[in-house]
């Protein structure tokens, strides 16, 4: 009888202690995730704040024959009484060329708030052929109470974009930055 | 150490005076037959719960546009629906036949921890209420929105909603810690409680199949726990694991569930298969074809199915590697899949099959539960599932995969066993008509949701074009019949708990197993000696 409590006990804890050990494997997720993004090259957050500042040395000639539109997009989180809108929903531009595109940011409410755009692209592909030379993404931005500003966006198309991609959009999250944090 | 006093003289004791009387029977209980009668009580409760939020989902989308239901309330009985079945009514049906069955099989006296099982079943009741409370809580002043993010809470929305939202979270925390207790019970029953004479490799598949799933289980509701805690961090301690705004990434959250949620699939629908593995040889009176393929399949589907949970997720934006390796896996485990259908197949083959409901169903499995495969097969194709990606094809797909596999396979094993638990026959004739309304009126409310959803609609949206409506008004009505079909199987099993024709120790001629040396109904303390096999 007792023999065969010993045994119970025994895969009783093994069992406790794989589902523990399990938990914490969720946790080890955490960093384990930005390792497995960068080796099966999904695109992080991290990563994409900065996208395209390594393209910048890549565009090097102006491609006079070809077109891309680039439409902008902007998202703003409900916890964040801002406003930001592009001056222009869309422009076509030649790879290549340097572009300046202003945002206009609003604080609506009465307290400074920082913020955080977050860019992603769309069609994904697009991502490292989009460089941004200047952007009010690369930091976090802080309105005071009230404020309107121009948030500035330079940019080029490389022209090494693929030739069946003749569109596409530049969309930003905007979040608040915990207070918290 | 407490539990060594239950020694022989203690049992006979017990015998004596038979079970305690009123609810000190039910709420103190260690007994693995009230247990897993508690279990399927409350998941047949779960069932018409969950059953009522689908018939208003389906009352909303008889016609387009904004007839009922808020888009908000839409999407949170959506959640709910989700929720309840899958963890209300799924799975503790399937470890209420777990509890009755694995103990009676494999010649135990009961369940090897059983303060553990009152304890991983009384959490069950807290937990549902937590969950109804999520529901219910929005409508009160001050309650906050409506949970509106469907059953994966995904971030940043999950982030967002109000305090509804930690009600789920805590419910699910409850139901992961009852389901990883119920599984470390059942494995130590199955490697320490077995009767000298049965080996692990004659167990009866069932009794396998609950092995294979309560590995699973332990293997990934811990995850699950782990990305539920981080919610709960990021909503209230300003943590940043999934809020992009401090630096978190929302995929994450996506990967830590479906690293869960994937192999959730097969915790529904190996106990399921494990059932038509009782069912099957019994009404086609041959053994069962390949018992050590079976076994082999199983361990196959456990081990691919948690490597492969990101075809979930083929849209995020993978790069080309990933979602090719996540596609090839999910293609290869048709493989084992297939293996134990065709195994099902084969048993039947030349077999003096006769058709009792319990068989009805099974055969009902096999057909349906292999349409639904192949659409799976067709989703996991990156390219097509760019196209299908959160349509009604998806919700056709995983209705077909889940309700034949899981909820078919658990009717069929309560029929097959109800005589048994009981001591009565159930009505075969009201049986078989609910047979035949459930199954086709599962196939009118589902079938039509492949059509539209390949021509577009998306799921989980309240309105839809106007286009789509004569499919929708076909799958309502359907629902509407399907839905009620379930009162007919209360109505049986009631009937059958109340009276009917005695049942045999063997209810079924071709039946084999341990658990039908025992009288129907088994006395309540059973093979207190462990039983000796015959050698056939």
């Amino acid at each position: 009888m007792s023999d065969v409590e010993r045994r119970k006990r025994r895969t009783l804890l093994l069992l406790v202690g794989l589902a523990i050990g399990m938990f914490g494997f969720g946790f080890a997720m955490v960093p384990l995730y930005g390792l497995l993004c960068k080796v099966t090259g999904v695109q992080s957050v991290e990563q994409r704040v900065t996208i395209g500042t390594g393209a910048r040395t890549v565009a090097t000639g102006v491609v006079q024959d070809r077109w891309v539109t680039v439409k902008f997009d902007t998202t703003i989180h409900p916890d964040l009484p801002w406003r930001l809108d592009p001056m222009q929903r869309k422009l076509r531009v030649h790879p290549g060329e340097t572009y300046l595109v202003k945002f206009i940011a609003e604080n609506r409410s009465g307290q400074e708030i920082t913020g955080q755009a977050i860019p992603s692209i769309a069609p994904w592909q697009a991502t490292g052929f989009f460089a941004k030379l200047e952007c009010f993404c690369f930091n976090r931005q802080t309105l005071a109470g009230g404020e309107i500003t121009e948030m500035p966006l330079r940019f080029s198309v490389s022209p090494d974009l693929p030739a069946d991609i003749n569109s596409l959009t530049l969309s930003y999250s905007v979040l608040r930055v915990s207070d918290r944090s | 150490m407490s539990t060594a006093t239950i020694d022989l003289e203690h049992h006979e004791d017990h015998e004596h005076h038979g079970p305690p009387k009123g609810f000190k029977r039910w709420l103190f209980s260690t007994n693995h037959k009230d247990i897993g009668t508690m279990y399927l009580i409350f998941a047949l409760t779960m069932l018409f719960a969950g059953g009522v939020s689908a018939m208003a989902i389906r009352a909303e989308l008889f016609l387009p546009g904004l007839q009922l239901l808020e888009p908000d309330l839409y999407n949170n009985l959506v959640t709910n629906h989700a929720l309840i079945m899958i963890f209300g009514a799924v799975m503790p049906a399937a470890a209420g036949l777990a509890n009755w069955m694995i103990p009676l099989m494999i010649g135990a006296p009961d369940m090897a921890l059983p303060r553990l099982n009152n304890l991983s079943f009384w959490i069950l009741p807290a937990a549902a209420t937590m969950l109804i409370l999520s529901f219910v809580v929005p409508f009160f002043p001050g309650g906050g929105t409506q949970i509106n993010t469907g059953w994966t809470i995904y971030p940043p929305l999950s982030i967002q909603v109000g305090m509804s939202m930690d009600f789920l979270l805590f419910a699910l925390h409850m139901l992961g810690i009852s389901s990883v207790l119920a599984s470390i019970n059942i494995i130590v029953t199955i490697f320490n409680m077995r009767a000298p004479d049965v080996k692990l490799t004659q167990m009866p598949i069932f009794v396998w199949t609950w092995l294979v799933t309560a590995f699973l289980l332990i293997l990934v509701i811990p995850v699950l726990a782990g990305g539920v805690t981080m919610l709960i961090f990021d909503r209230h301690f300003g943590t940043s694991f999934f809020s992009a705004g401090g630096g978190g990434d929302p995929v994450l959250f996506q990967h830590l569930f479906w690293f869960f949620g994937h192999p959730e699939v097969y915790i529904l629908i190996l106990p399921s298969m494990g059932v038509l593995a009782s069912v099957v040889p019994t009404f086609s009176r041959k053994p069962l074809f390949g018992y050590a393929s079976m076994v082999g399949a199983m361990i196959a589907i456990m081990i691919i199915g948690m490597v492969v949970w990101a075809h979930h997720q083929y849209t995020i934006g993978m790069s080309l590697g990933a979602v090719s390796y996540f596609m090839i896996g999910t293609i290869i485990i048709s493989i084992p899949v297939g293996l134990m259908v065709f195994n099902y197949m084969a048993t039947m083959w030349r077999g003096a099959m006769t058709f009792e409901t319990p068989m009805l169903f099974a055969i009902g499995i096999l057909l349906m539960f292999s349409f639904g495969g192949l659409t799976g097969i067709m989703l996991a194709v990156v390219p097509a599932d760019m196209q299908y990606h959160d349509s009604m094809f998806v919700v056709a797909h995983f209705h077909y995969v889940l309700m034949p596999g899981a909820v078919f396979g658990l009717f069929a094993g309560v029929f097959y066993w109800l005589p048994k638990w009981t001591g009565h026959m159930y009505d075969e004739k009201l049986a078989k008509i609910f047979f035949w309304v459930n199954v086709i009126s599962f196939n009118v409310t589902f079938f039509p949701q492949h059509f539209i959803g390949l021509a577009g609609m998306p799921r989980r949206i309240v309105d839809y074009h106007a286009m789509f409506t004569e499919f929708n008004v076909i799958s309502s009505l359907g629902a509407i019949v399907f839905g009620l079909s379930h009162l007919l199987l209360l109505y049986i099993i009631i009937k059958t708990i109340r009276g009917g024709k005695q049942a045999e120790d063997k209810v079924w001629e071709g039946a084999k197993g341990l658990e039908w040396e025992l009288s129907s109904p088994p006395p309540f303390h059973s093979w207190t000696t462990p039983p000796k096999l015959a050698v056939s």
